[in-house]
């Protein structure tokens, strides 16, 4: 039989790794190869080198070690029940593509995932094998994610945050009992137990690394996850809360959400159409409020209903037209945690209103210059000459405050 | 303090040695403002720029020498403000100066300035900057390198690429710290970068035919650009603002993007539509012979005897399902093979070892079972010595599908368990999808049980080991739920 070539094999195991949102490459330690005088840096936010034309960036070099796979999760291409094509990298193919696409300045590096082949213990042996060879023998600086096998050993984990920059373990579904019916093989229980292994792991050498810049690094781009929406009936408060409890409980710099994605050859125990890619937007904007502006789950599901985000409008906007009387907010007094809550103003706005009003008391034409678009946030502030008067009240503020049609048929294609 | 004349509006003419001298800048700027000189007397422009529209009508004034026997004034100026000016001065707007210059007036007598977003000059002074630092993290990102050969054991690397403003030199020691250990020259218009592995150089800039136009790899780039795009979102907007049109033709798979739209929606299409399965068996099947057999050899006889039987390609030779007359399993693969035409018995060749080894292992005593084929004779095509196997077409299927349910009557076994597509097609009368199907036990019309699973010959034919493996341990699991059936 003829041998599969190096292109044809990344055609079939870059095509199942696309439904992996994450393609991050940042919040690592600065790195850099002048003095090793190999290849790559790391450092600062990342660098998206391309774009698809789903408006996702292209940051890494995004593959599957192979897509066979003993298990059978209904919701993944790769499942053993799948028809797709299958093919495998071996260890040294993955490590020269990661370097010829690196050298021609393709990627930030590599993130490497696999179906599980023979067993969990062997597909972690070859992922963690690839890493090592990248970093030592030819002395890779730039960015590595390892999807780290939930079954395998303890032991390669730590192994696998030597040469990792992230290591991620994905919880899939928002509760255990969608995971027992949907991907058989997989538990809940031990997801979580290997997902607080890792957490406490990239705690305790960050710890320690406050200690002695000597101590080895294990992971310094954290852990992260992903939870495929849509596939199962849970609602937007469930994953919410869901999320809320693994940013809590195991320190994880990121949950990624996953729109459910209509794959090829799909079970009937599947929807046959993608959730809206609206309600992952709302998530990830939701889930923004529970990191970075003080909301707590309750709070952002003031703005839904019936256990859902509003698909109309961002969450913020909703929570705060169910909370009206805390608004007008005075621009010019108000302090940062309650200037984060008016809708349309993000982290930065706040940050410049904070600095410009030590000069002045700050006027509408001052916001003008300073803020995104000051349209969105006229009803809920008084500055120095402007009030919004009773517009508060008016009923038909959500209709009024909602964008217009025609940008959501962008998403309709 | 020094005495200035001239203080017509432009009055000072300065000229710059290059677009990013930004050290002429600076010692410029201190002696105008030591000299007390306001940003509306001066005009900024860089050696051999032709500033059009201009008439040079006062001779430039020289500027006053620096008076050692006077105090200087001290320029007061924070770091922030000067690290935010070192950036806005790489801006390709000509104002740029004059900009930064009145900006550093300003800051004399009003040493908080910069901290003050709402005001004009910094908000523009702020959005050249900005604008820098995005060209600059646009160029660390679509810098595409090609590859020109090896020497002296370091590979060797060139790419064009064209910035919106003068950065080309900023961005030389990102690309130093990044791509150490190979040799790189970038080419942009105004001006190029090399590194060779001990120092950075600056050249002249150049043009794109300077450049190779192709490199191995692109292939393999493009191919990974296609497939890791999923038809089922597209966003052209959000990709158009983070990689804009204009990079698209220094980028290799941007060629792309065109043809990847136009297939979305039908690719889509395609994964979406769930093709109608719910009927799996079709029980519409020619009856060619009035009596029913009343043994296998009487059976057996009597299609021998046919003339109808699809010939073309076909071995004469019939091949006889094998085992005992009455069995609680029987398993019934495609056609014989090479192997099996010569010795005239079922699951002889390689793929019959297989399935051998898999049976031992499941715990299936291949005596107990019987075997047989959906197709009675060897499909080929003769290459050479050799006689290639071909897959029988769904007439030739179906030619002895009654023939194969007659089997099944006379064998009359518990289960039959159909290995590969044909075996598949032969007992449901339809096209299956294995991977749907297997591993489970169906019913068909008259409630007889049929589980379905992949023929050994597939598990020869995948080229991977691990591949390989995977497939055999789902094989066997399939044969595992045949044995449970059966006992």
């Amino acid at each position: 039989m003829s041998k599969i070539s190096r292109s044809d094999k990344l055609a079939i195991l870059a095509d199942a790794a696309k439904y992996d949102a994450s393609c991050a490459s940042s919040g690592s330690v600065n790195r850099n190869s002048a003095k090793s005088g190999g290849i790559g840096s790391t450092g600062g936010m990342g660098i998206c080198h391309s774009y698809a034309p789903d408006g996702r960036c292209i940051s890494l070099l995004k593959i599957l070690m192979t897509n066979y796979c003993m298990f059978d999760c209904l919701y993944c291409i790769n499942r053993s029940s799948s028809n797709v094509r299958r093919a495998a990298f071996t260890v040294q193919e993955i490590v020269d593509l990661t370097l010829d696409f690196y050298k021609r300045n393709y990627i930030e590096g590599l993130f490497l995932s696999s179906g599980i082949i023979r067993s969990p213990d062997y597909t972690m042996e070859q992922l963690v094998e690839v890493a090592r060879r990248l970093r030592v023998v030819h002395r890779f600086g730039g960015y590595i994610h390892l999807k780290t096998i939930p079954e395998a050993d303890p032991d390669l984990l730590k192994q696998a945050g030597q040469y990792a920059d992230r290591l991620s373990i994905n919880i899939e579904l928002p509760d255990d009992e969608s995971i027992a019916r949907l991907a058989p093989e997989k538990d809940g229980k031990l997801i979580r137990r290997s997902m607080n292994n890792l957490g406490k792991k990239v705690r305790e050498a960050k710890a320690e690394r406050k200690s002695s810049r000597k101590a080895p690094l294990f992971a310094p781009g954290g852990h992260s996850t992903q939870m495929i929406i849509g596939a199962d009936a849970s609602d937007d408060a469930k994953i919410l809360t869901t999320s809320n409890g693994l940013y809590g409980s195991y320190g994880l710099k990121r949950v990624y959400y996953s729109a459910f994605s209509p794959i090829p050859d799909s079970s009937s125990n599947l929807p046959a159409q993608a959730p809206p890619l609206l309600r992952e937007h709302r998530l990830y904007q939701a889930d923004w409020l529970l990191r970075f502006y003080g909301f707590s789950v309750d709070e952002i599901m003031q703005g839904g209903s019936a256990g859902q985000l509003d698909l109309t409008i961002d969450p913020k906007l909703a929570w705060a037209l169910q909370n009206r009387a805390r608004f007008p907010v005075n621009i010019n007094l108000a302090d940062r945690e309650i200037l984060l809550r008016i809708p349309g103003l993000g982290g930065k706005g706040v940050g410049k209103i904070l600095q410009a009003r030590r000069f002045s008391a700050l006027r509408l034409a001052d916001l003008e210059r300073i803020c995104q678009s000051v349209k969105k946030i006229l009803p809920f502030i008084t500055t120095a000459d402007w009030h919004p008067g009773k517009q508060l009240d008016s009923l038909n503020l959500y209709d009024r405050l909602k964008p217009p049609p025609e940008q959501l048929s962008l998403f309709e294609a | 303090m020094n005495m200035v004349t001239g203080d017509i509006q432009g009055a000072y003419r300065i000229t710059l040695a290059s677009e990013v001298d930004r050290d002429g800048w600076r010692d410029h700027a201190r002696r105008l403002l030591q000299a007390g000189i306001a940003p509306e007397q001066v005009t900024w422009t860089v050696e051999g720029r032709r500033d059009a529209g201009e008439l040079d009508l006062s001779p430039s004034a020289i500027l006053p020498a620096q008076n050692s026997d006077q105090p200087s004034r001290p320029v007061r100026i924070s770091k922030t403000l000067l690290s935010l000016i070192n950036t806005a001065l790489l801006h390709s707007n000509a104002d740029r100066f004059n900009l930064a210059y009145r900006i550093l007036w300003r800051a004399q007598s009003l040493p908080g300035l910069h901290r003050n977003p709402a005001d004009p000059d910094m908000l523009k002074l702020n959005r050249y900057a900005k604008a820098i630092r995005r060209d600059i993290h646009k160029m660390h990102a679509f810098v595409r390198f090609r590859k020109i050969g090896d020497s002296a054991g370091r590979e060797q690397f060139v790419a064009w690429f064209e910035p919106d403003h003068h950065i080309t030199e900023a961005v030389a020691p990102f690309f130093r710290n990044r791509f150490t250990g190979m040799d790189w020259l970038i080419v942009t218009p105004g001006a190029s970068i090399a590194w060779d592995g001990h120092k950075l150089s600056v050249g002249p800039g150049g043009c794109k035919d300077d450049v190779p136009q192709e490199d191995v790899i692109e292939a393999e780039w493009r191919t990974y650009y296609a497939n890791i795009f999923n038809p089922a979102r597209v966003k052209i907007g959000a990709m158009k603002s983070e990689m804009p049109m204009k990079y698209w033709k220094n980028l290799p798979e941007a060629e792309l993007i065109p043809s990847l739209l136009e297939q979305a929606g039908t690719r889509v299409d395609a994964m979406t539509a769930h093709t109608p399965e719910d009927v799996l068996f079709d029980d519409k099947m020619d009856k060619p012979a009035a009596n029913l057999p009343a043994s296998l050899d009487q059976l057996y006889a009597l299609l021998e005897q046919r003339a109808d039987a699809p010939m073309e390609k076909f071995s004469d030779r019939l091949v006889r399902g094998s085992g005992p007359d009455r069995a609680d399993l029987m398993i019934i693969g495609e056609q014989p093979g090479d192997q099996e035409d010569r010795e005239g018995k079922p699951f002889v060749g390689p793929a019959g070892q297989l399935l051998d080894r898999a049976l031992a292992e499941a715990g299936i005593d291949r005596q107990q079972t019987f075997l047989t084929n959906a197709v009675k004779r060897f499909k080929y095509t003769q290459r050479g010595k050799r006689r290639l196997h071909e897959t029988p077409n769904v007439g030739e299927i179906n030619y002895y599908r009654w023939w194969v349910e007659q089997e099944i009557r006379l064998v009359d076994p518990g289960l039959v368990v159909a290995l590969g597509a044909t075996a598949a097609r032969s007992l449901t009368g339809r096209p299956v999808k294995i991977a749907r199907r297997r591993g489970e036990i169906l019913a068909d019309a008259e409630g007889r049980s049929i589980l379905i699973t992949v023929h050994p010959s597939y598990l020869l034919r995948i080229p991977d080991e691990q591949g390989r493996q995977v497939e055999y341990a789902k094989f066997m699991r399939d044969l595992q739920v045949a044995r449970d059936f059966v006992n």
